[in-house]
């Protein structure tokens, strides 16, 4: 699992993909930043933890897309599945380096909010660091989530472009269950939809609410993403 | 060593590999024949437990493949048909990742200089993969098969986009692992098979045909009653006295090879041997014998009967190939 996640790692910042993903996580947090904290005035940093999530929405799929698909199209997958790792070894080894490259990103947060803090210590406020920790789990578990989706539509393909597509797809059609549920007049339904819904509870995380039942709902998902992503590995041997 | 047992695979009901059965022993090369989509990748495939079989077992060492993967897996070093190579990475680079990856637990530093020299790629150690040249990818492949010195090697056409030079040499590397490991090599090269492995395995559209040592498939095959012959004398002396050796069923004379030459093909009945009488009767008439051939088939000869049934056309021409 070491040697997979090292390699991963390794290979995100040997391609120009690593740095790219970086470069627009600060980018488009620092502009969301700007907008929504510093002009606007406001130490609260919600705003931005919101919009970022149409940003993970769109480059986590990026990310993602090669980490088994160009494993197929290599062929180098004969390599990793011939050798004494287990499927759990490679899945959670693919996993845990696009997660630490997503943390890379995330980490930006952190210094953004330390800023900010000294800031409104500057000007005699407090710094609502409850708030913040409870965005900062939450686009963590979300990051997670979409990470383990894209990693299962990557392995579906050879093609890398399709895994990406598809992955941003996949991850729309999961926050667009409550969209949907809007329109349903059944009770019973929408509430079906709304609990499956990944945006209501992200956005639940960013306006301070913080619910162990939530992240268990995100933790899920990732285990099942990475479950199915195994399942559909041995598949392919079975075949 | 391998136990491949009653092995099968089928791919949407049709079987691309049907109960074969075969063991490689310790120390020993085996070599792996068939045409085209015969199944030897699939075959191959399965022992490394990349696919799963349908049916029956491949064991390494006593290990199943499909029980306790990882055990057996641990034993393996794999060159698949397109060597698995992350073309971003340095040789170096690649080299290590492997070494992790098989769980080596071998000084990694010498380990892995002794194999880099072994396979010749220690002046390409710092490049890239990708800009590298087709032999030398296919002996960085190499090389990561033997990462972790595995005791059993499985290896697809090793010998494919080198030029000569590389190729006697890979060969006379796998020669050298032969002996202290078990080996399965497939290729299309019929002398390279002859050449380096102790015994052949022939599959052909998924079934076994032939499993035995290169010299007892061509004794087995050929006819051992027929003859090639080229006697100095002229024909029409000749023809009679061979007529009349027991067991003669015919005398063919095939063309003039020399001037007042001739050669002749000679089947005599099946079992018998008539190799003596023929050296007796023509020097007892001082006609000298320039020539004589039994028709021990070489491996293309083989391999042809084997998997397409067309054999005697073969032999047939077999006269005007010996010059």
């Amino acid at each position: 699992m070491t040697a997979i996640m090292k390699r991963e790692i390794a290979s995100y910042f040997t391609s120009p993909l690593g740095y790219v993903f970086i470069a627009v996580f600060y980018g488009f947090s620092g502009l969301f930043l700007w907008l929504g904290c510093l002009k606007a005035g406001q130490s609260d940093m919600s705003v931005v933890f919101s919009m970022m999530f149409f940003i993970m929405l769109i480059m986590i799929p990026i990310l993602t897309m090669r980490t088994m698909a160009d494993d197929k199209r290599q062929k180098t997958d004969q390599l990793t599945l011939t050798s004494p790792v287990s499927l759990f070894g490679i899945v959670a080894g693919k996993f845990l380096a696009a997660f630490a490259v997503f943390f890379c990103g995330v980490l930006i947060m952190l210094i953004y909010a330390v800023f900010l803090a000294m800031a409104v210590k500057n000007s005699g406020g407090a710094f609502d660091w409850a708030v913040f920790w409870g965005n900062f789990t939450g686009m963590i578990l979300m990051g997670g989530v979409f990470i383990s989706l894209g990693i299962f539509i990557s392995n579906l393909t050879e093609n890398q472009m399709i895994a990406a597509v598809g992955a941003i797809g996949a991850n729309l059609a999961l926050c667009m269950f409550d969209l949907i549920s809007g329109y349903i007049g059944s009770e019973a339904v929408k509430n079906v939809l709304n609990g499956l819904s990944v945006y209501y509870k992200y956005n639940e995380f960013t306006v301070g609410i913080f619910s162990l039942k939530n992240v268990v709902f995100f933790l899920s998902l990732i285990v099942i993403f990475n479950f199915l992503t195994m399942r559909f590995i041995e598949r392919r041997r079975w075949s | 060593m391998i136990e491949v047992k009653e092995l099968s695979k089928s791919y949407g009901g049709k079987l691309a590999v049907d109960h074969i059965s075969f063991t490689a022993n310790d120390g020993e090369i085996l070599g792996f024949l068939g045409p085209n989509g015969a199944g030897k990748s699939t075959t191959m495939n399965i022992i490394t437990g990349y696919l799963s079989c349908s049916g029956g077992a491949a064991l390494i060492n006593g290990v199943d493949v499909l029980e306790d993967p990882i055990g057996a897996k641990m034993n393996i070093g794999y060159l698949p048909e397109q060597p698995p190579l992350y073309q971003d990475m340095t040789v170096n680079e690649y080299l290590n990742f492997v070494y992790g990856l098989k769980r080596c637990k071998m000084p990694k530093r010498s380990h892995l200089g002794e194999i880099k020299a072994l396979s010749q790629i220690e002046d390409v150690q710092n490049r890239v993969i990708r800009n590298l040249s087709k032999g030398y990818k296919q002996r960085v492949g190499l090389a990561q098969a033997l990462v972790g010195n595995p005791n059993t090697l499985i290896l697809d056409e090793p010998t494919v986009g080198l030029d000569p030079k590389q190729i006697i040499e890979i060969r006379s590397l796998i020669k050298k692992l032969g002996r202290n490991h078990t080996v399965i090599l497939s290729s299309h090269i019929l002398p390279e098979v002859q050449a380096v492995c102790d015994r052949i395995v022939v599959i052909d559209k998924g079934k076994l045909i032939a499993n035995d040592t290169a010299e007892n498939l061509s004794k087995n095959l050929s006819a051992d009653h027929k003859l090639t012959v080229r006697i100095e004398g002229a024909e029409k002396d000749v023809k009679p006295i061979l007529r009349q050796i027991p067991d003669m069923v015919e005398v063919r004379v095939l063309r003039e090879t020399e001037m007042g030459v001739f050669e002749y093909e000679l089947n005599a009945k099946e079992g018998a041997d008539i190799r003596r009488e023929v050296f007796k009767r023509m020097a007892a008439r001082n006609m000298p014998i320039l020539y004589m051939k039994g028709s021990e088939l070489t491996l293309e000869e083989i391999f042809l009967k084997l998997t397409t049934g067309d054999f005697y056309g073969n032999v047939e021409d077999r006269g005007g190939e010996d010059e």
